[in-house]
């Protein structure tokens, strides 16, 4: 059995959540925005795991099986939008596909 | 077993900043399977072994790999140099500073808020199931719509429309 406060499972937790947001906010390809997506679900995930864990629930764990079902489903959306976009623009810079604006 | 649970979190968050800091694109992508593999081994600790299972099969095995799959079909290898002034730590200082702003607000929340403590039962994947197809059924079912429409708009927008280089040889 862990022992460990419910307070450092969090805190691992926010690590997690807060460099996907880093990492979205800062890199520019799209398949790099996509993953640090994916770290958030992850991080979002482990904190329903903890509260299941916390308050002897399931109801966590079943939240955590329709995370997982949610991510599924974006990634293949995403990455099939991304290969069209990289089909038209021949580029994955989200700077460069600005041709909505012009 | 506390220890075990200090060392996965460690690796994972050390693998995590590596896959945010990689410049190439499948380097990135297996430390983050390391991340995941590492939060797997958290969640085994966390008494949801079936969860972990889950963790390694789809988050690591299935997702992972998709993405592996499309970054070597578009041939991303090392990126270009408009990445790489992007990559400047003048661009990255000011997020990086917003987001650590979040969280130490989210962590002074934390510490500010009484923790009620329930003595603990490991939850056997047999109630989550029971949870999942009783409590939980419409959502479930909702899911599974969910998953049908993912599949059918990842047809859609991936298959490639043929290219006609005369309109002569285009068909009617």
């Amino acid at each position: 059995m862990l022992t460990i406060p419910v307070e450092s499972q969090l805190l691992f937790a926010g690590i997690l959540f807060f460099l996907g947001l880093i990492s979205l906010l800062v890199r520019r390809n799209l398949i790099f925005m996509l993953m640090s997506i994916e770290i958030m679900f992850n991080s979002a995930g482990l904190v329903f795991i903890i509260a299941s864990r916390h308050w002897n629930q399931p109801d966590g764990q079943v939240m955590f099986i329709f995370i997982l079902a949610v991510a599924a489903v974006e990634v293949a959306i995403g990455l099939a939008l991304i290969l069209q976009v990289y089909r038209h623009f021949k580029t994955l810079d989200v700077n460069e596909i600005n041709k909505l604006k012009d | 077993m506390d220890i075990f649970f200090y060392i996965a979190a460690v690796v994972a968050i050390i693998s995590t900043i590596m896959a945010i800091s990689e410049r190439n694109a499948i380097h990135s992508l297996l430390f983050l399977i390391l991340s995941f593999l590492g939060i797997s081994v958290v969640f085994y600790l966390l008494d949801a072994p079936f969860i972990a299972a889950l963790e390694v099969i789809i988050y690591a095995g299935a997702i992972m790999v998709l993405f592996i799959f499309v970054s070597m079909m578009l041939n991303i290898g090392l990126e270009k140099e408009q990445e790489k002034k992007w990559l400047k730590p003048r661009m990255w200082i000011l997020p990086s500073i917003l987001a650590a702003i979040l969280f130490v607000d989210l962590i002074l929340a934390l510490r500010n808020t009484p923790i009620i403590v329930v003595e603990k039962q490991i939850i056997q994947p047999k109630q989550v199931g029971i949870s999942l197809f009783s409590t939980y059924l419409l959502a479930v079912e909702i899911a599974g719509i969910l998953l049908m429409a993912g599949v059918i708009g990842a047809y859609h927008l991936g298959s490639q429309k043929k290219k006609v280089l005369h309109r002569f040889l285009e068909k009617e």
